[in-house]
């Protein structure tokens, strides 16, 4: 690859070109936070703020009803879309705003469900028909109403939520920023209180804002690759740590898994096993490969069957596609005559494996 | 003598470029703490140009810098001496790996700030990931550039909280076309280097990864009860399963040592292992050796030490031998050497060691570290 040389305006004409691809469908930016109050809405109003100063036409489609001083202050210097009220509650007026076709929406609380009868059952949904609109949409979440996370916040927090966000919505925004504050200064931010409940311990904030970073980070990986792929950048960076333990029957696949788990975890990458399939099993070795491929399943691992004639070729071909940092494999301390003159498999895959480490284990 | 002081606190503010708001997100919750009584004072603000970060150092106390004159040029540095006798409760202090210009008290600014800590002073500094040590050949697989000031692991790892100051690619890329970040001589240069937007994806992604990493090994320290419940396969489990794993590096006068250290005390770290280092020479003297590949060795072993990798110099003849024996009696789980050179005829020898050491060593994993070139 040649380096190219983008003078800003070139770049400028870049993201616009882009932009024009997807020109009939609004931007979506969400504001992702790990609890109330680390400052989510504040965020999204100030973007607002400067986008109104920068001479966009910005309106607030949706706010929380209790807001800090901070975030009110901005808020009067924006205009706000009346909301319906239905039911006593409030509800974004999605036709007035489509009538209304600002080139920018705010929606603060993305994960609200809208009482029965409205024209969405939630929120989302209407952003979805604003984004459809082409009106760009920047909004606001916290961790706990994404769908896929739920769980295991409420472990967390003891409480259940009832409306949520699917993770594959916040995969397909454009932008994703995590907020992400000191523990303590989110304690003393809350509008709402609620994080001076005992159920909000230190520990618990942390996990949940580990949980965040991890949640943007993957968003983030996500991107990259589509990134790599739109520009048909074959490369990897390793930004992941994604683990391939080779088995074979007669490898020692249990200690290999284990340890393939424990990296996997303490990186919180990713875990494949693979098997490269061999002519002539006999039914024992049929039975141990079974057997290896259980335990990759009981170690939540993805299972990959290759195919190919050269077992190093297809393992490395399979490597670099996949974006693998670390390839575990076994080694047998008995060779035959020939393969100490040639070189063991294990010789070759060091050889070749530009960029991954190689992690030996004996037999 | 006087009691020492309790060690102050350090926050970091962490990003992946310049831009993303670093030093504007510290001014600001400086100025939060000063609001709420708290003695703040910047001890070092590098303002580039950037009006709204400027307007974020009105009504806080600026401690004038040290000016100093080196090979006729004058510079400007942090001058913790002022600082210590100024002795605030809370200092500010903005690029936290910077290099002072030599002849300066401490070599690093981070050193500086070790001074102030120690002095009791709480501490908040910003940094972005690709000044992270253990990163170093990552980031420049990434970028094609080899950051030369980095800081060690373990000064991030002593900091009491790490926090990411994230921006989208997007926005960084519009606000340096606007001129925000830079002038337009500099914002051209950075748009040719380090702001390529799949290089800033990226970092990001490392930075918020590490981030992450900084936040989950702090929760050892905290308390709570009942202990949080994890799904399977998480992090907890592996941190207290991981206990126990030791991780041996083999040095040599070759420039891939220090890949190898940083990649063997990454994972070390990640996995909660133990990391030491070891060259293995005839001579403990390394007498016979000539000057250059002595000097080398010594380099490593000590750049091991800077990253608090315990390092030592065995003697033996048969590297192999003196190695997995070595790794044995200190109960070492994984081996780390660097790959084999492709050609040459240092070629056979090398490859002799991995191949030795993997036959010797039956009991034990034996990690062969890629290098890791810029990409493209």
């Amino acid at each position: 690859m040649t380096p190219q040389r983008r003078t800003p305006e070139e770049l400028l004409r870049l993201v616009q070109a882009e932009e024009d691809a997807r020109k009939d469908r609004g931007k979506l930016k969400v504001f992702l936070g790990y609890a109330s109050g680390v400052g989510k809405s504040f965020r999204m109003v100030d973007e607002g703020r400067r986008r109104r100063e920068r001479g966009e036409d910005v309106i607030i489609g949706a706010i929380q009803p209790a807001t800090s001083p901070e975030v009110q202050a901005v808020v009067e210097r924006l205009e706000v879309a009346p909301v319906r009220v239905m039911d006593g509650v409030p509800v974004m007026d999605v036709p007035a705003i489509l009538r209304r076709k600002p080139r920018v929406c705010l929606v603060d609380g993305l994960a609200y469900d809208n009482p029965p009868g409205s024209r969405n059952p939630s929120r989302w949904k209407d952003v979805v028909e604003l984004l459809d609109a082409g009106i760009d949409v920047i909004t606001s979440i916290n961790i706990q109403y994404i769908a896929e996370l739920r769980e295991r916040v409420e472990q967390l927090t003891g409480k259940r939520v009832e409306s949520t966000v699917p993770q594959s919505f916040l995969y397909s925004a454009d932008e994703i920023v995590v907020v992400d504050v000191p523990p303590e200064m989110c304690m003393t931010r809350s509008p709402h209180g609620e994080l001076d409940e005992a159920s909000y311990a230190a520990r618990r904030l942390s996990e949940l804002r580990e949980i965040a970073l991890l949640f943007a980070a993957d968003v983030v990986d996500h991107q990259l690759e589509q990134y790599l792929e739109r520009n048909s950048l074959a490369q990897s960076f390793g930004t992941q740590e994604r683990i391939l333990v080779c088995v074979t029957p007669r490898a020692n696949a249990k200690t290999m898994i284990e340890s393939g788990r424990r990296s996997a975890d303490g990186f919180h990458g990713e875990l494949i096993v693979a098997y490269v399939k061999q002519h002539r099993l006999s039914a024992e070795d049929e039975a141990a490969l079974e057997r290896n491929l259980s335990i990759a399943r009981e170690n939540g691992a993805q299972i990959e069957i290759l195919e190919g004639e050269d077992t190093i070729g297809t393992i490395l071909n399979f490597a670099r596609e996949r974006g693998i940092t670390q390839i575990f494999i076994g080694h047998t301390l008995q060779h035959k005559w020939w393969q100490r003159l040639a070189g063991s498999h294990v010789d070759r895959l060091i050889e070749q494996a530009h960029g991954i480490d190689v992690r030996i284990f004996p037999h | 003598m006087p009691d020492r002081p309790v060690r102050g606190k350090l926050r970091i503010y962490l990003g992946y470029a310049a831009g993303v708001g670093k030093t504007y997100q510290m001014l600001d919750d400086a100025r939060e703490l000063k609001h709420a009584g708290r003695d703040v004072v910047i001890g070092y603000f590098e303002p580039h140009g950037r009006a709204d970060t400027i307007a974020k150092t009105r009504g806080l106390e600026l401690i004038p810098r040290r000016r100093v004159e080196y090979r006729g040029t004058r510079f400007e540095e942090m001058d913790a001496a002022a600082i210590l006798s100024r002795k605030p409760q809370v200092c500010v202090v903005d690029e936290f790996p910077h290099s002072n210009v030599p002849g300066s008290e401490r070599a690093k600014r981070w050193q500086d700030v070790q001074v102030l800590l120690e002095a009791g002073i709480d501490v908040l500094t910003t940094m972005n990931i690709q000044h992270l040590e253990s990163l170093n050949d990552q980031v420049l697989r990434i970028s094609g550039i080899q950051v030369r000031e980095t800081i060690p692991d373990w000064v991030v790892q002593q900091a009491d909280q790490v926090v990411m100051v994230d921006l989208t690619p997007r926005a960084l890329l519009n606000r340096l076309i606007r001129g925000v970040v830079y002038t337009p001589d500099k914002a051209q240069k950075a748009l040719d280097h380090f702001f390529k937007e799949s290089t800033l994806v990226a970092l990001r992604e490392l930075a918020l990864r590490q981030t992450a990493h900084e936040v989950e090994i702090r929760q050892l320290d905290l308390e709570d009860l009942p202990p949080p419940v994890k799904p399977a396969g998480d992090s907890l489990q592996s941190i207290v399963t991981g206990r126990g794993e030791r991780i041996l590096v083999y040095v040599t006068a070759d420039p891939s040592s220090a890949m190898v250290i940083r990649r063997a005390k990454r994972m070390a770290d990640y996995l909660q292992a133990d990391c030491f280092a070891v060259a293995v020479q005839p001579r403990a003297d390394l007498q016979d050796l000539n000057a250059a590949e002595r000097e080398a060795i010594e380099r490593h072993l000590n750049f091991a030490r800077h990253l608090h990798v315990e390092a030592r110099l065995l003697e033996g003849e048969n590297v192999a031998a003196s190695l997995v024996d070595f790794a044995r009696r200190n109960g070492v789980t994984q081996l780390f050497l660097a790959r084999p050179k492709d050609r040459g005829l240092r070629t056979i020898v090398r490859r002799n060691l991995a191949q030795q050491v993997v036959q010797l060593a039956r009991d034990m994993q034996v990690t062969i570290v890629a290098e890791r070139e810029a990409a493209g």
